[in-house]
């Protein structure tokens, strides 16, 4: 048990997206669920992660990105709303971002870079994105605009979820722990400035849109 | 011999059948329009992803509420199965921040709806109904656990979705999150051409 626990733990680890680090681990405490706490964070930070996520959720809807057509459109190359809004976000997030880093307001929040579980987990959420229309944070979003088939999207997340967690147990590996990086971004892996890269993809992403307009979408 | 053969050509037919009985989507679509420009919501999610780094020090993510959630079920049915799993043992299922993200997300989508007069209250899409008739809520709802269920352990596995790689990791100039979210369109693409193309 304990040897399957270590051999897994490497990309259990970086398998989650909104914890900075592994949780140390204990051996009491595993074999212990009631010594598990249900709240994650302090009382206030919830409340601000709902107002934040309420803005998240309205900004989806008033995107269109809540909608079946939309969503299902730019997977067929034919309606690119979905594009623009996440270029949009990573042009502006790219340049602040790096502006509030250099001013020490933020750090930087990413995943350990581990090209077998990228690509292949990629890959499989790819498919069944295709198949269900809509993402997890736009599956959330029309389930608020009223979109019932988002509800069986949820029991299938769920399903998914838990699925993960038992083959956590059997981790065969020998994809999921090709090319671990650590921490990697772009810039390091290019072995050129951040400024540069910055400098560089800006106008990149810009003339995308551009171009996308262009040629009448 | 002769039942067996039958069943597996019953088996290997179904999908032909499906595909057959769908009638063509007219191309180009005619799509809906969103209430607000691309651009201007793509702005303000960069903004908010900022506002939530610097205030919070966390990222917007989603796929891991839902994780969470199966796993706190599980606590509530069977917690010692639940601590037995490696998973949760890294990840202890908890109500959290991305949790909370996503609880959120579904309020504020409603109330985006409701006041542009955008809800719907259908099990059934337009472009599911155009493609698959309006009789076709079996395989919806199949197609949809699937994709869920697809879509959450590919997830995990990836280590973020749409909202944790897409957004908050591309923006942060991460590899893994630029390698994930362009494996997601590839995977995405191929599936949705086979479904509503072919």
């Amino acid at each position: 048990m304990d040897n399957a626990i270590n051999s897994s733990s490497p990309q259990v680890e970086d398998a989650r997206d909104d914890l900075p680090g592994p949780t140390p681990k204990t051996g009491l405490e595993h074999d212990d669920p009631q010594s598990w706490d249900w709240l994650e964070a302090s009382p206030g930070k919830l409340v601000a992660g709902l107002f934040f996520g309420l803005v998240f959720g309205f900004l989806l809807q008033k995107g269109g990105v809540a909608k079946f057509d939309i969503l299902v459109g730019v997977l067929l190359l034919e309606n690119f709303i979905v594009v623009k809004v996440m270029l949009s976000a990573i042009i502006v997030g790219m340049i602040g971002s790096y502006l509030l880093r250099r001013m020490g307001v933020v750090e930087r929040q990413i995943n350990e870079t581990n090209y077998g579980a990228n690509i292949l987990g990629g890959l499989i959420f790819g498919v069944g994105f295709g198949l269900l229309a809509y993402c997890p944070g736009t599956n959330a979003a029309a389930v608020g605009q009223g979109n019932l088939d988002a509800l069986v999207g949820v029991v299938g997340l769920l399903f998914g979820s838990y699925v993960y967690a038992l083959s956590s147990r059997f981790s065969s590996g020998t994809i999921t722990r090709w090319g671990v990086r650590g921490k990697l971004t772009i810039p390091e892996l290019l072995r050129i400035s951040q400024e540069l890269f910055i400098i560089l993809a800006v106008p990149t992403l810009v003339a995308v849109l551009v171009i996308l307009e262009l040629i009448g979408y | 011999m002769k039942y067996k053969a039958t069943l597996l050509a019953t088996f290997l037919c179904w999908p032909a059948t499906v595909v057959r009985a769908a009638a063509e989507l007219p191309s180009p679509y005619p799509y809906s329009e969103p209430a607000w420009s691309p651009y201007v919501v793509g702005a303000l999610i960069g903004i908010l992803v900022l506002t939530t780094l610097a205030l919070a020090g966390k990222k917007i993510g989603a796929s891991s509420a839902y994780s969470d959630v199966a796993g706190m079920i599980g606590r509530l049915v069977a917690p010692k199965h639940i601590a037995s799993l490696p998973y949760y043992q890294e990840n202890k299922p908890m109500i959290g921040w991305t949790l909370t993200i996503v609880l959120g997300a579904v309020l504020g989508s409603f109330l985006a709806a409701w006041s542009g007069g955008e809800l719907t209250g259908t099990y059934l899409q337009e472009m599911w109904v155009v493609r698959f008739g309006a009789d076709s809520g079996l395989l919806r709802t199949l197609v949809a656990l699937l994709g869920g269920a697809l879509m959450a352990y590919g997830a995990r596995m990836a280590g973020g979705c749409t909202s944790g790689h897409g957004i908050s990791g591309t923006l942060q100039l991460a590899v893994s999150s630029w390698i994930a979210v362009i494996c997601f369109f590839i995977g995405g693409i191929v599936a949705a051409m086979l479904i509503y193309r072919f």
